[in-house]
Parts: structure tokens; C-alpha cells; sequence
């Protein structure tokens, strides 16, 4: 029962890409030690940024709440040590947008002192779903695999759905990326367990674990496992070594034989994708009451001396993470976070580990590629597309900045996994192109929305202002009827009463 | 004979509906004022010379006016009314700023006059009269018309990030 099962949906496209990972994952994971401060950003994930709710110079303890959810799409930051608060300011942190946001920074004291009254629930069958999604909204938990989109949102609009299968993602595609590899290595008991409190909170029956092939020891971590718990719900299957078979829709295609609809989710086709670690950080929360305050990341590169996997609390310095590792070697020229293919680069090392870092991956100077030459149409870009789209018509329309074609062409469909700036022989930055042509649409999507408040309200000024002209307008013929009407007493009235109101002035 | 009766029969029918629907179903001059309005970015500044968004629109379609009058619309507006309208594309009459913009009153110079009030086209200015007046900054299109008539010069434009 225990045993990986094969058959698989069908992905297009995608590139066999060289893994780069053995180095990372040839030792145990280990622990950084805690730092002297730690910087906390308040938007950690996707959505509105959380609340503040202590001060600057408040004591605080390890899990102990420091921003709450706040608005719709949220979700909570917790102190991920003991230690005094000592500012809350901005702090270079690394996000698609901007590069400075607010975030609280936390002296630490050494003493990593707990929480007196942790809120662990060991027999969690004993909440019902509801209770479950509540406390998964504020154990502060998103989506670990990168991009950060709060749990407990993601789960609560699933259960509004009819949901089949739950799909916990192990296919960690992406070169140089082994975190969740050695996550289910070492702690795939609680991954499993993560999975029970996800089926139980969801009301379903099936969940598959997905891991790539590439990956012959956390499959068998995870055999062993599932053979010990017994749970015959929960079906391991392992998918082909391809990128990009780790996003979100091409592993539902992969595992549930499913296309997730334009602009659709992949619970409108009844599934819902959660990476291994959200999983592992769920059973941290719900089972040991532990909030997530820190998180297994990858530090490798051929700028880093020791490549390795280490657990490291969310806060820590990128500088000290990297010492840890060995620091860096002498070619060490760009610091990206993520990936190579879909991570960002950031210009500097005080950057914190935040709950989307998956990745800290240094590389010496990247091997010249030639200029970029025009298209060619030769298609090798539309070949390689997980998404079926037409790289190269895209471009056109792009170059063209025509919105609506490119809308026809199903841009906003590109998940940016880099594919087509591979294999183009003309070397053409495709993504890049793409993307700026997306932040355009949202920049035109803006403009249009603030023209059309602008509209309204001009609209219902210049109708404020007739109504008043009228409203006066027909006073003035009311007082000049009443005038017409009025007797010699009256009009002496009324010149008494207006003499009277001049001398007042 | 029947087909040439039939022909002739459909030809008058189908001159009958024509004659109809051009009659009876209203002229497309004023979707044309809506669809030119839509383009243009309802800043309400004047600076086309026109009071408002829609009167340009309207002096656009109905008078043949120039269609580059709209500084805070950019090059990109008078691409999209050539296009719309199958006219040249011509450069801006008068450049604009690169970035967008939005009033601020120095409050601590504000004396309440209310003239700024009365002269924002989309009520983004609040402020009772002898009191201190404040920009609501998310309201603001950056028209401009409340800095003539500041009588102690205390509004300014700043740029939005």
C-alpha cells in the first residue's frame, strides 16, 4: 500500500534542468544559532500587512504574538526568540516591490524563553474542522514552497468548494533547492501528521504525497513512515524529474490528471496544494503548539563554502546565516533568494530570513550569454511551455504593449517559471519581458480605476452644485411671490427686520 | 415570375427595416462623446480649455478639436484617440510631469478661505470656512485648480511614489 505509485497526468513542455543539489544535501540539517537581532517583517506573506500589537522596549517570549492578521488576506508574525523589542522601521527586506518595509526588530536575550502557556492540542480530532481553520489562521501559517499565501485563507476558500484530493507538494523542481528534501527526510512523521489535521480539517479521504524522483531517500523516509502510521488514505506518488512540475497547476495536472481552468484554482477542480513544509509547520502549531518561527532553508551555491540545509529562525540575518555555512568563497558575486530561476537578487546581506526564503543561493559571475538577437520564430519557446502559451507571440504583442492581445494570448496565465529564456537561441529575456507587461496591466488597471472615481465624483459635484442653484433659485421665487402678496404693513415689517439686521452687523 | 415577385418582395421588406432602424434607433454621436470620455484620464483639470473631462469629449466629436489638448493624459491618450478616431497622431500641445502628482496644503499657512474648496472639481479638498483645509490625497488627480486661487500661496503639488 505504502509503496510510490506512477500513474501520472501528463505535463507539456518543462526542461530537464541539472539538479545542483547533492552538495547541499550530503549532511544533516543543522541549527543556526540564535542571533544577537532579529528583524521581523510585518508582511511576510502574501496580502495586507499585520498589525503591530506590542511596543518598542516590550519584553517579549518565543511565540509570543507580535502582529495580528489584519484585513482579509492575512496572516500573523510571531517573536521568534525572547528578547526586548527595539524598533519597528523599515529594514531592506527581499520583495518583488520595493526595497525597504516596515519590520520589528528584537534584541535578543539569549535565553530563547518559551511561552508559559503553549495552546497544544496532541489529540487534534477532538476540533472540529472549523476550530482547526481558526487556529491554523493563528499559528501565523503560509505557504512555505515560496509563495507565502496565507493557510488558512487558502483552506477556508477550498472547503467553500466541492474538494476530492488533498496534494501535499514534495517536487521541489527548481536547481539548487533542497530544503523540502531534507525536511521529509528527517521529519516526515510530522509531514504525515501535518496531512491527518489537513484531511481531518478539510473533511476529505485522499491525500497524495508528490515527490520527485530525484529524491530516493525522503521517498523512503516516507514509505517507512506511512508503514508505521498506517493511514491508507494518504498515497505516495512520485513524478518525473522535470521543471517546472513543482507549481502549483502543473502538479495538479501531474498527480490528479487535471487541468485547473484560465485564471481558475486548483479547487475548482477540486484539489487543494499544500508544500510538505506548510504541512510540517501545521503539525508544529496544532500538535506542539509551536507557532512558525523557524524555518528550513537551503544556503548553497558555488559562492558558499559549506553548502548545507540549515533550520534557522525566521528574523535571522542573511550575514548570519551565511557565516554559518562557512561564509563565502572569493567568487561569490550575486546573493539571489529562491531559486535561479524564479528567486529574486538582493544587493545586501542584512536582509532577513523571512517565512518565504526557501533558498539563500550565492553564485560566482554567471557564465556569458550571448546578446540578445531578434526572434527567429523557430517555436523551441512554445515547446517548452508547462502553460501551452506562445512565448513568442506574447513577445510580439509585448514589444506592441497591445493589452488586449495579450490577454488573448493568455498572459496572465504565465507562471514565470523562465523555461522559454532557456532554450531561445536569440537569448531574448522572455520572462522579463513578461513580467514588466504584466506589472503594466495592473499600472493600467490603477489608472483606469482612479479615472473612473474621478469621474463619479466630479459627476456628483456638478450635480451637488445644480441641485443648490436650484434650491436657491427657488427660494428666491418663493421670497418674491411672498413679497408680491404681502400688504404695506407686512413690507414695513420686513424693511424694520432688515434695518435691524444691518445695524446688528 | 414568382421569383422575381419574391425578390423584388424581400428587396422591400429589407428596405423597409433599413429605413426603419435609421429612423427610430438613436444616432451614435453621443456613444462616441462616452467612448472618447472613457480615454481620457477624468483629471477634470481644464487645461484643455474646457470645463471637465466630458465637455472635451464632446468639443473632440462634435467640433473636430485638436486631440492633443490633455497634458496629464500623455502621448499614450492621443495614441489611443487617434486610434479610436482615425485621426494623425500628433505630439502633446503642452508636455506634462512624468510622474503623477497630488495637491498638499501647508496647514500651518492655511487661513480657511475656502477658496481651494470651491474650485476642486472632485470635492477632494475639505475644510470649513476660517478653519484649516486638508487634501484628501486619494481623492486628488492632481488637477492643479486649487493653486491660483490660494490667496496666501500654501498649496503645492508632490509627486506620488
Amino acid at each position: 500500500m505504502s509503496a510510490p505509485t506512477y500513474d501520472l497526468g501528463k505535463l507539456h513542455g518543462g526542461l530537464r534542468l541539472q539538479g545542483h543539489k547533492t552538495t547541499s544535501t550530503a549532511a544533516a540539517i543543522q541549527h543556526v544559532p540564535l542571533p544577537d537581532v532579529l528583524v521581523l517583517p510585518i508582511t511576510q506573506h502574501v496580502g495586507d500587512p499585520a498589525q503591530p500589537v506590542v511596543g518598542i522596549g516590550e519584553k517579549v517570549c518565543k511565540g509570543q504574538l507580535l502582529a495580528q492578521a489584519d484585513g482579509s488576506l492575512s496572516a500573523p508574525v510571531h517573536a521568534s526568540s525572547s528578547g526586548t523589542v527595539v524598533a519597528i522601521e523599515p529594514w531592506p527586506v527581499a520583495r518583488r516591490l520595493g526595497e525597504n518595509a516596515p519590520c520589528i526588530v528584537i534584541e535578543c536575550d539569549g535565553e530563547d524563553r518559551p511561552m508559559d502557556n503553549l495552546e497544544a492540542t496532541p489529540n487534534f480530532l477532538e476540533l472540529s474542522p472549523d476550530a482547526l481553520l481558526d487556529r491554523i489562521l493563528q499559528g501565523g501559517i503560509v505557504g512555505l514552497g515560496g509563495a507565502v499565501f496565507p493557510t488558512a485563507q487558502k483552506l477556508m476558500q477550498a472547503v467553500s468548494c466541492e474538494l476530492d484530493y488533498l496534494i501535499l507538494n514534495g517536487v521541489e523542481c527548481e536547481p539548487y533547492i533542497s530544503c523540502d528534501d531534507m525536511l521529509m527526510r528527517e521529519y516526515a512523521g510530522e509531514v504525515l501528521s501535518g496531512a491527518q489535521i489537513l484531511l481531518h480539517a478539510l473533511q476529505i479521504d485522499v491525500c497524495y504525497i508528490a515527490v520527485e524522483s530525484d529524491k530516493p531517500i525522503a521517498i523512503q523516509c516516507l514509505v517507512d513512515e506511512m508503514a508505521k502510521l498506517g493511514d491508507e488514505r494518504i498515497v505516495l506518488k512520485q513524478v518525473p524529474t522535470i521543471y517546472p512540475s513543482g507549481g502549483e497547476d502543473q502538479l495538479v495536472q501531474l498527480v490528479a490528471n487535471l487541468e485547473v481552468p484560465t485564471s481558475g484554482l486548483p479547487s475548482d477542480v477540486g484539489c487543494l496544494v499544500q508544500n510538505v513544509g506548510t504541512a510540517s509547520a501545521i503539525h508544529d502549531w496544532i500538535v506542539n503548539g509551536e507557532p512558525l518561527v523557524s524555518r528550513i532553508t537551503t544556503v548553497t551555491g558555488d559562492g558558499i563554502a559549506n553548502p548545507m540545509n540549515v533550520a534557522a529562525r525566521i528574523g535571522t540575518p542573511l550575514a548570519a546565516i551565511v557565516a554559518f555555512a562557512g561564509g563565502y568563497t572569493d567568487n561569490a558575486k550575486q546573493l539571489i533568494l529562491g531559486g535561479p530561476m524564479t528567486g529574486k537578487s538582493v544587493t545586501t546581506d542584512r536582509v532577513p530570513l523571512v517565512k518565504a526564503t526557501n533558498c539563500i543561493l550565492v553564485l560566482s559571475e554567471p557564465p556569458a550569454i550571448g546578446a540578445e538577437m531578434p526572434c527567429i520564430r523557430c517555436g523551441n519557446c512554445a515547446d517548452v511551455c508547462p502553460i501551452q502559451l506562445q512565448p513568442q507571440q506574447l513577445f510580439w504583442h509585448a514589444c506592441a504593449d497591445d493589452e488586449s492581445k495579450l490577454r488573448l494570448h493568455g498572459l496572465t496565465d504565465c507562471i514565470e517559471c523562465g523555461c522559454c529564456d532557456l532554450v531561445c537561441p536569440s537569448h531574448i529575456p522572455l520572462t522579463a519581458n513578461f513580467r514588466t507587461a504584466k506589472a503594466r496591466f495592473q499600472e493600467l488597471a490603477d489608472e483606469k480605476a482612479r479615472a473612473e472615481r474621478a469621474r463619479s465624483r466630479f459627476e456628483a459635484r456638478n450635480a451637488r452644485l445644480e441641485r443648490e442653484q436650484h434650491e436657491r433659485d427657488s427660494e428666491l421665487a418663493q421670497q418674491k411671490t411672498t413679497a408680491k402678496r404681502a400688504g404695506p404693513a407686512e413690507i414695513a415689517e420686513i424693511l424694520k427686520r432688515s434695518q435691524k439686521k444691518q445695524d446688528d452687523d | 415570375m414568382t421569383a422575381v415577385m419574391t425578390i423584388a418582395g424581400l428587396a422591400l421588406l429589407a428596405g423597409l427595416a433599413l429605413s426603419y432602424a435609421y429612423r427610430s434607433l438613436p444616432a451614435k454621436s453621443s456613444d462616441l462623446v462616452e467612448q472618447v470620455n472613457d480615454l481620457l484620464p477624468q483629471t477634470q483639470c481644464a487645461q484643455c480649455g474646457y470645463p471637465g473631462c466630458r465637455p472635451y469629449a464632446a468639443a473632440i466629436v462634435d467640433s473636430e478639436v485638436a486631440i492633443n489638448l490633455c497634458p496629464p493624459g500623455g502621448d499614450e491618450t492621443v495614441r489611443r484617440l487617434a486610434d479610436l478616431l482615425g485621426k494623425d497622431v500628433l505630439p502633446l500641445a503642452e508636455q506634462r510631469a512624468e510622474s503623477r502628482s497630488v495637491a498638499i496644503i501647508d496647514e500651518e499657512r492655511c487661513i480657511g478661505c475656502t477658496h481651494c474648496r470651491t474650485a476642486c472639481p472632485v470635492d477632494a479638498i475639505v475644510g470649513a470656512h476660517h478653519l484649516m483645509h486638508s487634501v484628501i490625497t486619494a481623492e486628488c488627480t492632481g488637477c492643479e485648480l486649487c493653486i491660483a486661487p490660494c490667496p496666501v500661496d500654501c498649496i503645492s503639488l508632490q509627486d506620488v511614489a
